[in-house]
């Protein structure tokens, strides 16, 4: 029952991401790929849609990823359940537990999970040049000087204008090498 | 009533860039123009949405939804950063995978998968920079890198979830193991 399977795994990806977007993605994509919802590739153009378009990007892939697999009614089931823990949770916080935040046993937990976090994001980060640069047994070459121009790109971007790449322009810059080279 | 959902509605269609983009907007809207809550407030309703999981933005609308207008602000404020976006990714999830057969398309994407990568790795790199730099928060750090790397390019399965979990026991453990040791120090 593909609504169930929805709305579990969206709620699962609403309990635990922690750390914004970037915390969610590894989550999403282990959940997806568990679920067998989307390929690897098509995951990777999903997030790029989520990160080019405005508002939440766990709102975004739960909305892209629900009507993908069950139209609008899979949309609003997606995306309600992503929403519904931390709208659950921060009520409750701001009720009856207005100190929650500073509860030493809370605190001790989160100085686990969020060096965890960190492991997490920087390995799905790297994992996916790496497999963007593998074809079969050996080396993508017009993917990997892609990857070499972006990294120069960013780079460049920090040390001569003091200020991170956007994410967008990164996108849309990528989206050009991806032509150029096509 | 109207007017939160409005605002919010507002915030989640100019903000690009996920939750960390918004709160600055989030900022300058509910706290200098409007005034619904004070500085204070919202420096502690960013360190609750950080510590609480689910999307920020949407930490942040059932926040300032609940101080202004209880249960039903906080409903409408979420219902409002939650809108746009929904609209506007149904719109483009109907028509993407025929877009997709368009040669310069998916040529495009072609470069543009590549950026993502790059982008989440990238951000994990910010916030590595920002963690403290102690030997506990170091080794946890490293081995769930590890473990999630060698999953990926090994191919066996771990849940995220399950080492999360996994972390956040292994503070509340060593948490107490140094409540000990103090108390041991302080006879």
């Amino acid at each position: 029952m593909i609504y169930l399977e929805l709305l579990l795994g969206f709620l699962q990806i609403g309990m635990f991401a922690f750390g914004g977007a970037y915390g969610a993605i590894p989550l999403i994509r282990d959940v997806v790929m568990s679920y067998g919802w989307l390929s690897e590739d098509q995951l990777t153009y999903m997030i790029a849609v989520s990160e080019s378009t405005p508002g939440p990007i766990m709102v975004n892939t739960a909305t892209y990823i629900g009507s993908s697999q069950g139209g609008i009614l899979g949309a609003v089931i997606a995306t309600t359940a992503v929403a519904l823990p931390s709208f659950i949770i921060i009520l409750i916080v701001s009720t009856i537990l207005k100190n929650f935040a500073e509860n030493p046993y809370f605190q001790a937990v989160l100085r686990g999970i969020k060096p965890c976090i960190i492991g997490i994001i920087i390995s799905t980060g790297l994992y996916m040049i790496i497999n963007n640069c593998r074809s079969g047994e050996g080396l993508n070459h017009v993917n990997v000087l892609i990857t070499l121009i972006l990294l120069m790109f960013m780079l460049l971007h920090k040390r001569i204008l003091k200020s991170k790449a956007s994410p967008i322009h990164l996108i849309i810059f990528a989206a050009a090498l991806g032509i150029a080279f096509g | 009533m109207l007017e939160l959902f409005l605002t919010f509605a507002k915030i989640g269609s100019f903000t690009f860039g996920g939750g960390y983009a918004m709160i600055s907007l989030i900022e300058d809207i509910c706290v200098t123009k409007k005034k619904w809550i004070t500085h204070d407030e919202m420096m502690n309703m960013t360190v609750i949405a950080e510590s609480t999981p689910g999307p920020i933005a949407i930490n942040c609308a059932t926040f300032v939804g609940y101080r202004i207008k209880g249960l039903k602000g906080a409903f409408a404020a979420t219902l409002g950063v939650i809108l746009p976006s929904f609209l506007i990714i149904y719109i483009i999830s109907c028509f993407l995978s025929n877009f997709m057969e368009i040669k310069i398309v998916a040529d495009a994407f072609r470069g543009i998968k590549l950026a993502v990568g790059l982008l989440i790795f990238n951000a994990g790199i910010g916030m590595l920079s920002k963690m403290k730099k102690k030997l506990f928060p170091i080794i946890i750090f490293s081995s769930s890198m590890l473990l999630m790397l060698c999953s990926e390019l090994l191919g066996f399965k771990v849940s995220t979830v399950v080492m999360m979990m996994t972390a956040g026991v292994i503070g509340l453990i060593y948490n107490s193991l140094q409540k000990v040791k103090e108390r041991e120090d302080n006879l």
